[in-house]
C-alpha cells in the first residue's frame, strides 16, 4: 500500500507513519507532502492508496485539499482521514462533508490511528 | 468572528482552566511522547528555559499559549517523538517543539464547552534564546502550570485577552 501524509510538521509526518506502521499495515511506500497543494501535485503524478491529513496548513488546508481532490480523477475514491488538533463536532462534520471518510483527534495514540484507518481500509478494498 | 466567550464576558476569573490546561499537557506528553510530566517538589523557575514555542488563539478566547522549556528537553521531546537519541535532533527540535505547543493549545480548547468551534488556532512560532520579553498589547489574565519533562523544568502559560 502507498500513503501519504500531508501535515506542514515534517516530525508529525513522521510519527504517523510510524504509527501507521505499529498498526501494522502493511506500506510499501510513504510519500509526503508538507500542504495541500504539494499533496495534489503528488496525487497527480503517483498512485496512492491512503491519504491520512491535517487541517491547518499553509498555502491550503486539509479541507480545502479534500474537496479539490475529488476533481483529480486519478485520486478518485482514495479514502482520506483527516488527523489533526481540529477536534470539536463542527470540524469533524466539515471533514466528513467535504469528503473525508475518518477523523482522528491530535493527541492520538496508534490503537487510535488503527481503530480509524482499518474501518476505512476496510470500507475501500 | 465567534463572539466572546460566555464566562469572560459574564466577567468571571478562568482560574477553573488550569486542571484543563494540565491535564490537556499531559495528555499530549503520554500518547505523543509517551512520557509522564511531574510536579516539582521544588517550585520551577523560568531562569534557564531557552526555548519557547507560541501559538495564538482568536475567537471567543483570544491570546496566545506559550510553552517554554530548555534546549535539552526540547531535544528530548523531538527524541522521543521520532524515537531517536536526543542527541541525534537536529532541525526537528523546533518543529517538534511547536508541534507540542499546538495540540496541547488543540486539546486545551477542545475540553471547555463550546470552545471547540469557537476559537481557532495560528500556526506555531519557535523562538530560541532567552533574550525576549513577551508583552500582551491588550489587558489579559494568565494562567500558568509548571511541571517536569524528564526531570526538566517546563512552563505552559495561557494569557487571555479580558
Amino acid at each position: 500500500m502507498r500513503v501519504l501524509i500531508v501535515d506542514d510538521s515534517s516530525v508529525m509526518r513522521k510519527i504517523v507513519a510510524r504509527s501507521l506502521q505499529q498498526a501494522g499495515l502493511d506500506i510499501a511506500q510513504v510519500l509526503e507532502a508538507g500542504n495541500g497543494s504539494e499533496a495534489l501535485a503528488v496525487v497527480q503524478r503517483d498512485k496512492v492508496d491512503l491519504i491520512l491529513c491535517d487541517i491547518n496548513m499553509p498555502v491550503m488546508d486539509g479541507l480545502q485539499f479534500v474537496k479539490q481532490l475529488a476533481g483529480v480523477e486519478s485520486a478518485r475514491g482514495v479514502p482520506v482521514v483527516m488527523i489533526t488538533t481540529e477536534g470539536s463536532e463542527g470540524h469533524v462534520v466539515q471533514a466528513l462533508s467535504a469528503g473525508a471518510r475518518g477523523y482522528i483527534r491530535k493527541p492520538f495514540t496508534p490503537e487510535q490511528v488503527r481503530e480509524q484507518v482499518l474501518p476505512v481500509l476496510a470500507r475501500n478494498p | 468572528m465567534n463572539a466572546i466567550h460566555p464566562k469572560l464576558a459574564a466577567g468571571e476569573t478562568c482560574e477553573s482552566w488550569i486542571p484543563l490546561l494540565e491535564l490537556a499537557a499531559r495528555e499530549v506528553f503520554a500518547r505523543m511522547l509517551g512520557g509522564n510530566l511531574a510536579v516539582a517538589s521544588e517550585p520551577v523557575v523560568a531562569e534557564g528555559l531557552d526555548v519557547t514555542a507560541v501559538v495564538g488563539l482568536a475567537g471567543q478566547v483570544s491570546g496566545t499559549l506559550v510553552l517554554r522549556c530548555t534546549s535539552e528537553s526540547a531535544a528530548g521531546m523531538a527524541a522521543r517523538m521520532l524515537g531517536i537519541d536526543s542527541r541525534q535532533a537536529g532541525p526537528e527540535v523546533q518543529d517538534a517543539v511547536g508541534e507540542v505547543c499546538n495540540m496541547i493549545a488543540g486539546n486545551f480548547k477542545n475540553k471547555i464547552p463550546g470552545m471547540g468551534d469557537g476559537c481557532m488556532l495560528s500556526v506555531p512560532t519557535v523562538i530560541t534564546g532567552r533574550d525576549y520579553s513577551l508583552h500582551a498589547i491588550a489587558d489579559s489574565t494568565k494562567l500558568e502550570v509548571r511541571l517536569l519533562f524528564e526531570e526538566l523544568p517546563l512552563i505552559i502559560s495561557i494569557e487571555i485577552h479580558n
